[in-house]
């Protein structure tokens, strides 16, 4: 199994980590039992995300994973941010292992985890996340999610 | 980046091949290449070397010679000595009994005969990765027909009392096999002692080539055959011999069996120098397996709140190559089936680092991952969620 550069960049230096104090929308994910938790901490003004930082227990890809989609998702609107993909977080890694694509799940579960967090906290309906329904596993993620 | 050394700890994996092993195997490449069943004087040199190492694998586990048969390596040596004895044994029995803490090459063997009608005991281990021989005692029953336990734990170093498995299983009148796979050449072994009725071993964890073994089968052992073809090993074992691999294996086992104790000397006090300092430097840390009853080069690790692959890429960085039991390196999602056995939860198997060393390995190796480990250590957890948790906790 080998990781791509860019995965191995990420890796070694990761962007945004860390936390952001009274963050407007935190979203973790994952359990210690399974190896990865992942955090995210989102600032937001105006609906656009102005700072994001992370926290991750995991192996490489799962750090790479975190990383990336932080960079993915600052400056972006609440909203654009909701559709990031683990496909693209992945992709731009230029890819990762198929027995790591749950990595990139993670990342995409925590994000909707957070701004569903801030909306909640702004009193706002959560939008509805495909990781809610059915009691969802990240491990359970053999393929890819579009 | 602080300056960058080439360190290997990862012995238990494989080893480099000596330079007398490799000049002692070079000739059967190129010279002396004859097909040992062929008749002409090549062969018989041939011939010659192959029954050579056989005396030199026999005089160190203290077997007759024609006791010793050469394989593949450690993993067919234990196929074979398994489905070997349970089917030649099918009429007396098809119960085995192994441990869960034995190699892959075991347990998946084991898992093999039960989906075509063995039964399989897996006795658990104490906390320190030991055998429990009430247990074992209790488990056989007039269907056994073999014990499988592993002389050392590959990746937790831990010693079984084979003298004491060895004595039962032969007052109960069943055979036992052990893949001492990760003990020749590191522990003295005598299978007449300590009534082995067969060993598999690897010539790679000894400074020998990859690629060979050998099963010891002692005399009167009823088994079939693993691999049907020519009438190469007495019949035994079909094939045509891997020569200088073979040759290689004879030299490697006579280098590391010379002096036993004057190398585990040198080695044990790099491994306590480096374990104590691990354990000086870097809080939250837990040694795993037994601390006494335990291979001389190994030591295994759990840190808290960090997961063992990221680990493994920092020291990478660094020249240092260790290894892991967390599932993240391996593919699968569990971290590995040896260290839930001894009792860790899942999240502090995950943080297990195994770093074993050999005959290369130097103070100033032991003090350069001292001078790292915990720096990437900290680095990690100043990363994990758990351990935000754990000091927020802590206030």
């Amino acid at each position: 199994m080998e990781y791509s550069e860019k995965v191995q960049q990420h890796f070694l230096n990761p962007r945004n980590v860390g936390e952001i104090p009274n963050a407007d929308g935190i979203g973790e994910v994952g359990n210690p039992q399974c190896g990865d938790i992942m955090k995210i901490y989102l600032k937001i003004d105006n609906d656009v995300i102005t700072d994001v930082k992370f926290k991750t227990f995991g192996c490489g890809a799962a750090i790479a994973s975190s990383s990336m989609a932080t960079e993915l998702i600052k400056g972006k609107t609440v909203e654009e941010a909701w559709h990031l993909t683990n496909k693209a977080v992945a992709e731009a890694l230029d890819g990762l292992p198929a027995v790591k694509m749950h990595c990139s799940v993670l990342a995409e579960e925590a994000i909707h985890k957070a701004i569903n967090d801030y909306r909640v906290k702004k009193g706002l309906e959560p939008w509805e996340d495909k990781f809610s329904q059915g009691g969802h596993d990240h491990h359970h993620h053999e393929h890819e999610i579009e | 980046m602080e300056e960058k050394r080439l360190v290997y700890m990862d012995h238990a994996a494989t080893t480099y091949v000596k330079p007398e092993v490799l000049e002692a195997m070079l000739p059967y490449f190129t010279e002396n290449f004859g097909n040992p069943s062929s008749i002409y004087t090549f062969a018989r040199k041939s011939k010659r070397a192959i029954e050579d190492a056989r005396d030199k694998v026999a005089k160190a586990l203290n077997a007759n010679t024609d006791e010793i048969f050469f394989t593949g390596g450690g993993s067919e040596a234990d196929n074979w000595a398994i489905k070997g004895v349970a089917l030649a044994n099918r009429e007396k029995g098809n119960h085995i009994i192994t441990t869960k803490i034995e190699h892959h090459a075991v347990l998946h063997t084991c898992e093999y005969l039960e989906k075509r009608g063995f039964e399989v005991t897996y006795l658990d281990v104490d906390e320190n990765g030991v055998v429990d021989l009430e247990q074992l005692k209790n488990a056989i029953t007039d269907k056994t027909i073999l014990i499988s336990i592993m002389f050392a734990n590959n990746e937790i170093g831990t010693i079984q009392p084979i003298a004491e498995i060895g004595k039962i299983a032969r007052e109960r009148g069943v055979l036992f096999h052990t893949d001492a796979v990760q003990a020749v050449g590191h522990i003295k072994i005598d299978v007449k002692e300590m009534n082995i009725d067969l060993l598999s071993l690897a010539a790679h964890k000894f400074y020998g080539p990859k690629g060979v073994g050998a099963l010891y089968i002692r005399k009167g052992v009823k088994i079939d055959n693993l691999i049907h073809g020519g009438g190469q090993e007495r019949r035994r074992r079909a094939g045509t011999e891997n020569l200088p691999g073979i040759v290689g294996l004879g030299k490697a086992i006579e280098l590391a069996t010379q002096d036993i104790e004057g190398h585990n000397a040198k080695l044990i006090t790099l491994r306590d120098r480096l374990l104590n300092g691990i354990m000086d430097k870097i809080p939250h840390t837990k040694l795993n397996g037994h601390p006494v009853h335990r291979l001389p080069g190994n030591i295994n690790v759990s840190f808290r709140f960090i997961e063992g692959e990221s680990l493994l890429l920092l020291l990478d960085q660094f020249g240092i190559a260790a290894s892991t039991g967390s599932a993240c390196s391996s593919g699968s999602l569990d971290p590995s089936h040896v260290l839930l056995a001894i009792g860790l939860p899942h999240e502090i198997a995950h943080g297990s680092l195994r770093l074993s060393l050999g005959d290369k390995n130097t103070e100033e190796d032991v003090d350069y991952v001292l001078s790292v480990l915990p720096n990437i250590v900290q680095r990690l957890r100043d990363m994990s969620p758990l351990y935000e948790d754990f000091l927020k906790g802590e206030k």
